[in-house]
């Protein structure tokens, strides 16, 4: 029970000055994917029935890996960036919102990591 | 995680039948969310069977019809019964929506009302709408200026005016901000559709002199970014604004001064 006003609860701690780059990047990181994942349906396509030694060798034109490279971070950037906005909206009390938060942006970076390890790893064999 | 389900003082029972007297023909039967703060008990659903015949044509004539002749213990807020003072918004056959300016016939069957959604409730139909005015003084809905008063009227050109329409119609009636998940689960910090509107209608307003001010009040990922476009604000609205509309143009001038 608070004898706050109703509007000192709504004050509360004031606005954050913060919240636009989150939103713009998450934007920004949707847009970027559409033309990357329309080539990396097509390009998938073509190398679909290819042995590792054609897709090795289709993957290590720097522009091929480069853009794999750029659509894995965007897409798990993005994908952390939509499990941030969930977690706000849903998740209580504030301790299991930060430790799911914490606990999927590393899962998420360790992905990215991965594949972007992984991509280098074909193109430059 | 956020409570989806109700909690076990509010689960709703089904309570007293109503019945229209002999004789009459053209009867609708209303199911009304009925709860009383001093008995303790949990809600229930009182059906109460309305004689068309006798009633006027909107949902708020049949309230005040089993209020006057039925059951005067029936709580709900009402005033002007023409939609302007955005009393009497409700549930009613599962939209948000003014009693006063919806009509029986448009509700097919059996009407149900429940106060608006996701509020407290202080008596049957009548919400606990204190933090909801509390979020709209908090944006200073009143015009903000620098400049000393001028001696005669603040100008406005026609264009500058016609950017006011779509907002200033806003009652402030709550149908919008009631409906909206995000509000429902996130209103402590989420100022809601309702206030967000109402925040643009000053931040776009020409004669005000205090527009990064407000918009600096909002930047904040609860009191603005929980909007996901979900656009039920706008699909409730009795007044038919798009309260979604002006949250997007606060979120594009959020972009357009970094």
């Amino acid at each position: 029970m608070s004898i706050r006003t109703p509007l000192a609860r709504v004050r509360g701690l004031g606005a954050a000055k913060d919240g636009t780059h989150h939103w713009w990047l998450q934007r920004v990181t949707s847009v970027i994917m559409v033309p990357l994942i329309l080539w990396f349906v097509i390009s998938l396509l073509s190398v679909s029935r290819a042995d590792y030694a054609t897709f090795q060798l289709w993957l290590s034109n720097p522009i091929r890996a480069g853009l794999m490279a750029t659509l894995l971070v965007t897409a798990f950037y993005h994908a952390s960036l939509g499990m941030q906005v969930i977690y706000e909206d849903y998740v209580r009390p504030e301790g299991a919102k930060v430790a799911a938060l914490l606990a999927t942006q590393f899962v998420l970076f360790l992905l990215g990591a991965i594949s972007v390890i992984a991509v280098l790893k074909v193109a430059l064999a | 995680m956020a409570q989806f389900n109700l909690p076990p003082n509010s689960i709703i029972g089904t309570g007293k039948t109503y019945y229209a007297g002999a004789g009459t023909k053209n009867v609708r039967r209303f199911q009304i969310y009925r709860w009383d703060p001093d008995t303790g008990e949990n809600p229930r659903m009182d059906a109460y069977e309305v004689d068309l015949a006798a009633c006027g044509p909107m949902i708020l004539d049949a309230l005040l019809k089993i209020k006057n002749e039925v059951d005067p213990g029936l709580a709900f807020r009402r005033s002007c019964r023409e939609g302007v003072c955005g009393s009497c918004a409700m549930n009613i056959d599962g939209t948000n929506t003014l009693a006063c300016t919806k009509a029986i016939d448009d509700v097919a069957g059996e009407v149900t009302i429940y106060p608006l959604p996701h509020q407290a409730v202080v008596k049957d139909l009548v919400p606990d709408l204190t933090h909801f005015y509390a979020q709209y003084a908090s944006i200073k809905p009143w015009l903000q200026s620098a400049t000393p008063p001028p001696e005669r009227e603040r100008l406005q050109s026609k264009e500058d005016r016609a950017k006011l329409d779509g907002l200033y119609e806003c009652i402030l009636c709550a149908c919008c901000s009631t409906s909206c998940p995000s509000y429902w689960w996130n209103s402590e910090r989420y100022l809601g559709p309702s206030v967000l509107l109402q925040a643009y209608r000053w931040i776009v307003d020409s004669r005000d002199e205090f527009t990064g001010e407000r918009l600096d009040d909002l930047e904040d990922p609860f009191r603005l970014y929980r909007c996901h476009t979900i656009m039920n604000c706008t699909k409730t609205c009795p007044k038919s604004l798009n309260p979604a509309k002006a949250i997007a143009e606060i979120k594009k001038l959020m972009v357009e001064r970094r």
